[in-house]
């Protein structure tokens, strides 16, 4: 090896060294940006009471800083939810996130209670309840669903999205499972709490 | 200082200095001894208004942070103490809140003027991107900023705009999770925003300041003829069409800046909200997750961008679009194949698509502050189509352009 090969071996072998060194250096910051165990912990499942929830109404419940909707629907409520079927973008949640389990039109464990992220699957935007039928400001085809203010998505009361508005999919249903006939888990499926 | 180099000093104490630090170099080359076009017009004062403007953030941001507090609990409550309760709080609130518009506005006019008389076209390339790099810094910088007082916009908007992130393949998630350092905006979020806003990007923002002046004052500034002046010099070798930095431009510059900061105080004063511009009325409420503002709108210098996002009716592909039409500036030295810089001598083609595009780009920020429905989204896509179409067309249409003669000397009226 001449005096300049081995200078520049040299110079490599420093240069690679540094580098390797660095992205170790650099991986603690980059580490510390994800979820602390406090905002994970913060993060475990709630329970949701559903006793004093009636018939076509809502609640809305916070977990993990998100807003979550549970709607009691009516008989008429579901039967209305088959009218709209063919103007909707993902009616078979082919393209949308939810547990297995809710992968059908009604998107929900128990027909009655849907259970769905109250965000928007375009920018995350909390979609507003519009229950009643044909309202003035959602014009005499409306179905009763959710309307999202930000940039005008539409869902039917499925959370099922409407074709030609921005959102690309379905509201996402969160991992749920029922405790009893009234008491609601959200962020936990059937059977994990057994593990 | 070297032998060769003469002090400009005669005081002892500042030839003691320029013994040990090129002061005298300094002062030199970048003031007394650079020279600029005599012709500048007003185009060619907002370079400097957007660094008074710089000033202007960094003090009163740096009272600011004296009072108000980064945590999702106290963040509103301290910006209205600072408005209410701190001795001159107000004043330095809005001068901090107005400054970030104002900062917008001149750097929005200075890149037109670069756009006007070509000062992005060869050798300022380099120029031209640290100013683009500038620009970026100066988004993130105000798109930080935005959710420290807390209010129900800066909440939602700041959702809107992490969430683009989500579109990226396959890591979009987790990036977002990383940005927010928790599953939703939450007080660990608007923590981390307060060190970028304060810490990282102010940094960055100083540094590529230093880097766009140094790469100017390397290769000299255009000016409206769009000529270079270095090519005509005197027997001294100063350029024969400039005249020094100091005292000539920065005597005219203080003149500006004084009408700048009489137009800026009466904003301060008078119209720190700017009829919902400025200050958003859902931002006098705190952050509430569980209510979105019926119409969330960015700030009014990011709603260009915001109605090409949403004229897009695919979401991941109107992210991508928001991104390019940001880009795209970048490319304007490469994508503008017309040999002449100024636009006094260029054709028709490239005059009449940058009304266009200047049409488009307000038009945009128009209808960015606007519902998305019916009618407003129709128009957002047709200025989408515009303003990508000033970009993406321009080697064409500057290659067959019909220009004048564009003369030696810079041409000034007495």
């Amino acid at each position: 090896m001449s005096k300049l090969d081995r200078r520049k071996f040299l110079s490599v072998a420093t240069s690679v060294t540094s580098v390797i060194g660095g992205i170790f250096a650099i991986t603690p910051f980059i580490l510390s940006f994800q979820p602390s165990k406090k905002a994970k912990a913060l993060g475990a499942a709630i329970k949701v009471d559903l006793s004093s929830l009636e018939v076509g109404s809502i609640i809305k419940v916070i977990y993990r800083g998100t807003p979550y909707y549970v709607v009691h629907r009516s008989e008429d409520m579901i039967e209305r939810l088959k009218s709209s079927e063919n103007d909707l973008r993902d009616p078979d949640s082919d393209l949308s996130v939810q547990p297995n389990f809710a992968k059908n039109e009604l998107r929900s464990m128990k027909p009655k209670y849907l259970v769905v992220e109250g965000v928007c699957t375009h920018l995350g935007c909390a979609p507003i309840e519009k229950f009643s039928i044909a309202p003035a400001d959602m014009g005499p085809d409306w179905n009763g669903g959710f309307y999202c203010p930000c940039h005008g998505s539409k869902f039917d009361l499925s959370g099922r999205v409407y074709s030609g508005v921005p959102a690309p999919s379905n509201l996402r249903v969160p991992p749920h499972r029922f405790e009893n006939d009234s008491v609601l888990v959200v962020g936990e499926n059937p059977g994990e709490a057994d593990v | 200082m070297s032998e060769k180099e003469e002090s400009i000093f005669t005081n002892p104490f500042l030839r003691w200095i320029d013994d040990r630090f090129p002061l005298s170099s300094l002062i030199k080359d970048h003031a007394t001894e650079y020279y600029a076009s005599k012709n500048f017009n007003i185009w060619y004062i907002f370079g400097v208004l957007s660094m008074v403007v710089l000033v202007i953030m960094i003090l009163t941001g740096f009272f600011l942070t004296m009072n108000y507090k980064p945590s999702a609990k106290d963040a509103f409550d301290s910006v209205e103490y600072i408005m209410r309760s701190v001795e001159w709080g107000w004043l330095i609130r809005y001068m901090h809140s107005t400054g970030a518009s104002f900062f917008f506005i001149v750097v929005y006019l200075h890149m037109f003027r670069a756009m006007l008389y070509g000062s992005y076209k060869k050798p300022r390339e380099l120029i031209w991107i640290l100013g683009m790099l500038l620009y970026f810094c100066l988004m993130a910088e105000a798109f930080f900023g935005y959710l420290l007082p807390w209010g129900n916009m800066s909440y939602w908007a700041g959702q809107v705009i992490v969430n683009l992130f989500g579109y990226i393949p396959f890591i979009g998630d987790t990036l977002t999770e990383w940005i927010r350092g928790d599953y939703f905006i939450s007080d660990i979020t608007l923590n981390r925003f307060f060190a970028f806003h304060v810490i990282l990007l102010p940094l960055a923002i100083i540094g590529l300041v230093v880097a766009h002046i140094l790469a100017l004052h390397h290769v000299g500034s255009n000016n409206p003829d769009g000529i270079e002046i270095k090519e005509y010099k005197d027997e001294s070798g100063k350029p024969i069409d400039g005249v020094a930095f100091h005292p000539f431009h920065t005597s005219k510059d203080l003149v500006w800046i004084t009408v700048f900061l009489i137009v800026y105080f009466a904003a301060v004063f008078y119209a720190p909200e700017m009829g919902g511009l400025f200050l958003e009325v859902d931002n006098f409420e705190p952050a509430d997750p569980l209510k979105t503002p019926e119409h969330i709108v960015p700030s009014w210098y990011f709603t260009p961008y915001y109605a090409i996002l949403r004229a897009v009716p695919n979401a991941a592909l109107g992210a991508v679009f928001l991104v390019l039409a940001v880009l795209l500036f970048v490319f304007l030295p490469w994508l503008d194949r017309c040999p002449v810089k100024s636009i006094r001598y260029r054709g028709w083609q490239y005059k009449l698509a940058l009304y266009i595009f200047v049409i488009s780009f307000l038009a945009l920020g128009y209808l960015g502050m606007q519902p998305a429905t019916g009618v407003y989204v129709l128009l957002a896509r047709i200025f989408t189509i515009t303003y990508f179409g000033f970009f993406l067309l321009m080697p064409f249409y500057t290659r067959y352009e019909k220009t004048k003669p564009v003369p030696e000397r810079v041409v000034y009226k007495k």
